[in-house]
């Protein structure tokens, strides 16, 4: 098994680079991992595939009607033990090997699980700290929010090369799949559910990410740059951000949240506390109950016919202030306003925001 | 709560302004249909052929005829699908350099739902439904199917959940979802207007259709065979109709249940899948798919036995690995069901659960190989004609093979991660559908045409169709794997990365090919219909088969049997000729016979009406509808005329004539 790797990974490899794929010249180590499963997928199964392509032609070849050279017709022949035997046992073999690549592989690579290694060498160091970012799909924009840093950013993403990444992964509205094609698989956006995915820039530079799911409209310009850059480089992009930025308020979340389209980069220096997970939760606005809130009250048996009647929805007044129009979406209200760290409330007294 | 105003009352709210009249590309082609429509409607009354046709095809329940209506459905809605096809491929190949195409995303996005929705249930459907209820009932020896009437119900349900698609181009428009229609995208607040409700109702007048006629189907295979067919003594063709039937049956439902929660999530105010309020757009993703994987092996599957019968009779030679075939086809059967979260791996499921479902997609390549091996064993030691339909086999079996790889990739969860979404899958689906069930229809068309109309077609403009089907799939769908290694996605409607364009040029190529390939068909059908004496067979086994179809006259006469055949062996009719079994020619005795009713046709033209005033919230309306539904089916049910005899002498006087022109031709 090395030994045909080491010889036709390189040989599909060259074959493909004129094509520029992506796919075959990854920059981060999850990525090369699932380029290398590919390959080794596709030569298992070429065994079976490429002497059945040949016996076709061969067979269609020879025992055509026309040739007279062959007086070995068998209209009867129709049942070899053998042969049986055979045509199940040996793609049996091969989905028995392929299958337990696949339950070693699926674990070793399942996106929820941290790296241990940097890349094909090098183990991650004892005590590294994983850099978290939380992406929020939005209408058709993508929200990277850096908890470490205490910056957030829109349709651009840094990270340093060679440090793991801890993404969570949400959405606002509809699904859509967070992928940067060169650094590691997709993993799918969706509201009111956390997704994740460890994964490692090897190399430094600008990338592609997108959203490789249809959430409508402006889904094809959906689209984000990915900077890997050396640890220097990056505290100079977490300055810049911090230096240009505005402030990312629940009310300006809110704003930001309404659809648009081919949104332009840009920083915010700080974010409101807890806003992910008042994202994560359904509960950005104040007057709104957190999905972890309905879900412990549930459990306790739940707010009984009551509850039915806890619906309310953002007043006039903030939707003005707000420019939201009224799209008549209406929720569960929440028992108590949000509160920031030291205890007061966010918003000033009087509002409901 | 107000007084609804009249006008409400009776249009919903299906205003004029729902009259795309401001886009050129549907005016135009309202403008063909209509001109088209017009000028078929001014033929048919210049001929007089109304009452011929709706004495003698509308409200037949000959399973034959409505085979072949099925079919004709099939190619009509074929040309629709294409149409979006080519103009998904010619907007992706102009798509560049901020060049927005000729298609905003707004009607982009309904092109390729509508796409996906209509090739699959109302292209492919249609055709492996009409394909098994044409030949079916003549391989088990049998004179009609169960429920006779019930069929033709079935079929004109199909014919009105089309109509409903194809309302959509004209009157308001379609989903821009996709063509599963995923929630959130397709609840109430991302998706207000009537696309969806379009997608929903048409779904759900023709799923009632493909429900019926499944079991329909099912019960006809399994009560009606001829005395001494046993269940390992029934053609192929037979058994991978009966497990496609078992397949329907118990998948069908869970498509209707899945889109009626949406529905009532979109009309009703409920949270099945919705965001808030505790509903899980997850719950839909799982349900939908549980029909959805299913679903291709519904489609693929009677294509296998197509190939198996093909295979056989052009290669001279007995089917090899009969039971072998029949246990790998019951196998994909039961598997079908234990694969549908490959569909999503990529949406946060566990290592465990995803390896399980990864290794049980592999698992059903082993029978499909299997099937592959045997049909290659059956071409080892024979005599091969490449006749049409075994060209057709022939591209299969090169093409199907490369589809399966590129499947059991993306069965790899760590590999789905990276090709999921990508137009790698796309290229990936296509191959397996167009090499698998479109190349399998073709093939079915031009092997069981002779039957259906006792002419064959004609092998030349055939053979100009096989080739620019071939090479155009090559020239669409291998560009879109190399894309998919790209890591372009799927549902682009425009490109910033100027290096991809070439590829998409290339895939736009291949689809004009594909086009030929469609119109030398529609030529092939034209030409042969002009040269039928020449094409004529009159032995009723032109390709000496080996199937108890082949033992009756081509058309066959509307009791298809004037005598019910007794079965000894597999390959019923091939047994008899070796035994030179001679036909019996006297001895007639009446033949009991379904009577046709219009009551399907009505029933589903209710339907239609319910569908479209739902749709548009035209609740009135659509009460009535019911109404008139419900009355015309009990009524029908007091329809006691429902069968009658073909007397004896009239059976007798049709065999003479059969018995003649075999005599004169020897």
């Amino acid at each position: 098994m090395k030994m045909m790797r080491g010889l036709l990974i390189p040989a599909l490899v060259l074959l493909l680079s004129g094509c520029d794929a992506v796919l075959f010249s990854p920059s981060g180590d999850i990525a090369r991992q699932q380029r290398d499963l590919i390959i080794i997928s596709v030569v298992l199964m070429l065994i079976i595939i490429i002497p059945v392509i040949a016996m076709t032609f061969m067979f269609a070849w020879k025992y055509r009607e026309s040739n007279k050279n062959h007086d070995d017709y068998a209209p009867d022949w129709n049942h070899s033990t053998v042969l049986e035997l055979l045509i199940w046992s040996a793609p049996l073999l091969i989905i028995i090997a392929l299958g337990a690549i696949t339950w070693t592989s699926t674990h070793k690579l399942d996106p929820y699980r941290p790296l241990d290694k940097i890349d094909a060498s090098r183990p991650v160091a004892e005590g590294t700290k994983p850099l978290v970012v939380e992406v929020v799909a939005l209408d058709w924009k993508w929200l990277f929010l850096y908890p470490e840093q205490g910056i957030a950013t829109v349709n651009e993403m840094a990270a340093p090369v060679d440090r793991p990444i801890e993404f969570h992964i949400t959405a606002s509205n509809v699904m859509n799949a967070f992928f940067v094609p060169s650094m590691a698989g997709m993993i799918y956006a969706m509201p009111g559910m956390e997704t994740k995915l460890h994964a490692v820039m090897n190399k430094t530079g600008d990338f592609e990410g997108l959203s490789a799911n249809y959430s409508g409209a402006g889904f094809s310009d959906m689209r984000f740059r990915f900077h890997s850059l050396s640890d220097g480089d990056f505290n100079t992009w977490v300055a810049k951000a911090r230096a240009d930025g505005n402030t990312l308020s629940r009310e300006d979340y809110l704003k930001l949240e309404q659809p648009s389209e081919r949104e332009p980069v840009h920083y915010y220096k700080t974010v409101a506390p807890g806003l992910y997970s008042a994202i994560l939760n359904r509960c950005v606005e104040s007057n709104r109950m957190c999905m972890s809130d309905m879900m412990a009250i549930d459990q306790q048996g739940g707010q009984g016919v009551v509850g039915a009647y806890n619906v309310t929805s953002l007043d006039a007044g903030t939707r003005s202030r707000l420019g939201v129009a009224d799209d008549g979406k209406r929720y569960v209200g929440a028992l108590c306003t949000a509160r920031g760290a030291t205890g007061a409330p966010v918003t000033p007294a009087g509002r409901p925001l | 709560m107000n007084t609804p105003d009249l006008v409400t009352l009776i249009f919903g709210r299906l205003t004029i302004e729902a009259i795309p009249y401001h886009e050129p590309i549907l005016i135009g082609t309202f403008a063909a249909v209509a001109l088209g429509g017009i000028a078929l409607l001014a033929v048919l009354t210049k001929y007089k052929l109304w009452g011929y046709l709706w004495s003698e095809w509308f409200t037949s329940i000959d399973h034959k005829k409505i085979g072949i209506m099925y079919m004709v459905l099939g190619v009509v809605m074929l040309l629709r699908g294409f149409s979006d096809a080519i103009m998904m491929r010619a907007q992706q190949a102009m798509a560049f350099n901020g060049n927005p195409g000729f298609l905003p995303p707004h009607h982009y996005d309904q092109v390729f739902t509508a796409h996906g929705v209509i090739m699959i249930f109302f292209v492919a459907m249609p055709f492996v439904t009409g394909l098994m209820n044409f030949v079916v009932p003549l391989q088990i020896g049998a004179r009609d199917v169960a429920f006779p009437f019930l069929n033709n119900f079935s079929f004109w349900m199909t014919v009105a959940g089309g109509m409903l698609v194809m309302a959509s181009l004209f009157v308001g428009e379609f989903a821009r979802t996709g063509w599963l229609a995923y929630p959130p995208l397709s609840g109430l607040a991302a998706s207000p207007d009537v696309g969806v409700d379009y997608y929903i109702w048409s779904l759900q007048v023709a799923g009632v259709g493909t429900t019926l006629s499944g079991i329909n189907l099912l019960a006809t295979i399994i009560k009606m065979r001829a005395p001494g067919m046993t269940m390992m003594k029934m053609p192929v063709f037979t058994w991978t109709s009966l497990c496609t039937n078992v397949l329907i049956v118990a998948a069908f439902p869970v498509l209707t249940a899945v889109l009626a929660l949406l529905s009532l999530d979109r009309y009703a105010g409920t949270n099945f899948f919705t965001n808030d309020f505790g509903g899980n757009a997850m719950m839909y993703v799982n349900l939908i798919w549980i029909w959805g994987h299913p679903e291709v092996y519904i489609l693929v599957l009677p294509l296998f036995g197509v190939f198996s019968e093909v295979v056989a009779t052009f290669s001279r030679k007995r089917l090899f690995g009969y039971a072998s075939m029949v246990y790998a086809t019951v196998v994909i059967t039961v598997l079908s069901y234990l694969v549908w979260l490959h569909h999503f791996f990529t949406m946060g499921s566990g290592a465990s659960v995803n390896s399980f479902f990864g290794i049980t997609t592999m698992i059903i390549s082993i029978p499909t190989g299997a099937k592959i091996f045997n049909w290659l064993f059956t071409m080892y030691r024979g005599r091969i004609q490449f006749e049409v339909p075994m060209l057709w086999t022939m591209g299969f079996m090169v093409t199907f093979v490369i589809g399966g790889m590129t499947g059991v990739m993306l069965a790899v969860p760590p590999a789905d991660f990276l090709l999921h979404n990508s137009l790698f899958l796309i290229a990936h689906f296509h191959n397996v559908i167009i090499g698998g069930v479109i190349f399998g229809v073709f093939a079915g068309i031009n092997y069981w045409f002779p039957k259906a109309f006792g002419f064959k077609l004609d092998s030349y403009w055939g053979k100009w169709s096989f080739w620019l089907w071939l090479t155009g799939f090559y020239f669409a769908f291998m560009p879109l794997y190399v894309l998919g290694f790209m890591g372009v996605t799927r549902r682009m409607n425009h490109f910033e990365d100027p290096s991809l364009q070439i590829w998409f040029i290339i895939a736009a190529f291949g689809a004009l090919l594909i086009a030929g390939g469609i119109a030398a068909f529609l030529i092939q059908i034209f030409v042969s219909i002009k040269r039928r004496e020449a094409l004529r067979d009159v032995t009723g086994d032109p390709w000496h088969g080996r199937t108890l179809e082949w033992s009756t006259s081509s058309p066959p006469p509307s009791y298809n049997f004037a005598f019910t055949p007794v079965i000894h062996e597999q390959d019923a009719w091939w047994q008899m000729k070796e035994r030179n079994a001679a036909r019996r020619t006297e001895g007639y005795l009446p033949i009991h016979m379904p009577k046709n009713t219009a009551a399907g046709v009505y029933i589903a033209a209710f339907a239609f009406v319910i569908g479209f005033a739902m749709i548009w919230h035209m609740f009135l309306i659509a009460g009535v509808a019911f109404l008139g539904l419900l009355v015309t089916a009990i009524g029908h049910t007091f329809n006691y005329k429902r069968d009658y005899y073909i007397p004896a002498d009239v059976v007798a006087r049709t065999e003479a004539a059969r018995t003649e022109e075999l005599a004169a031709h020897v």
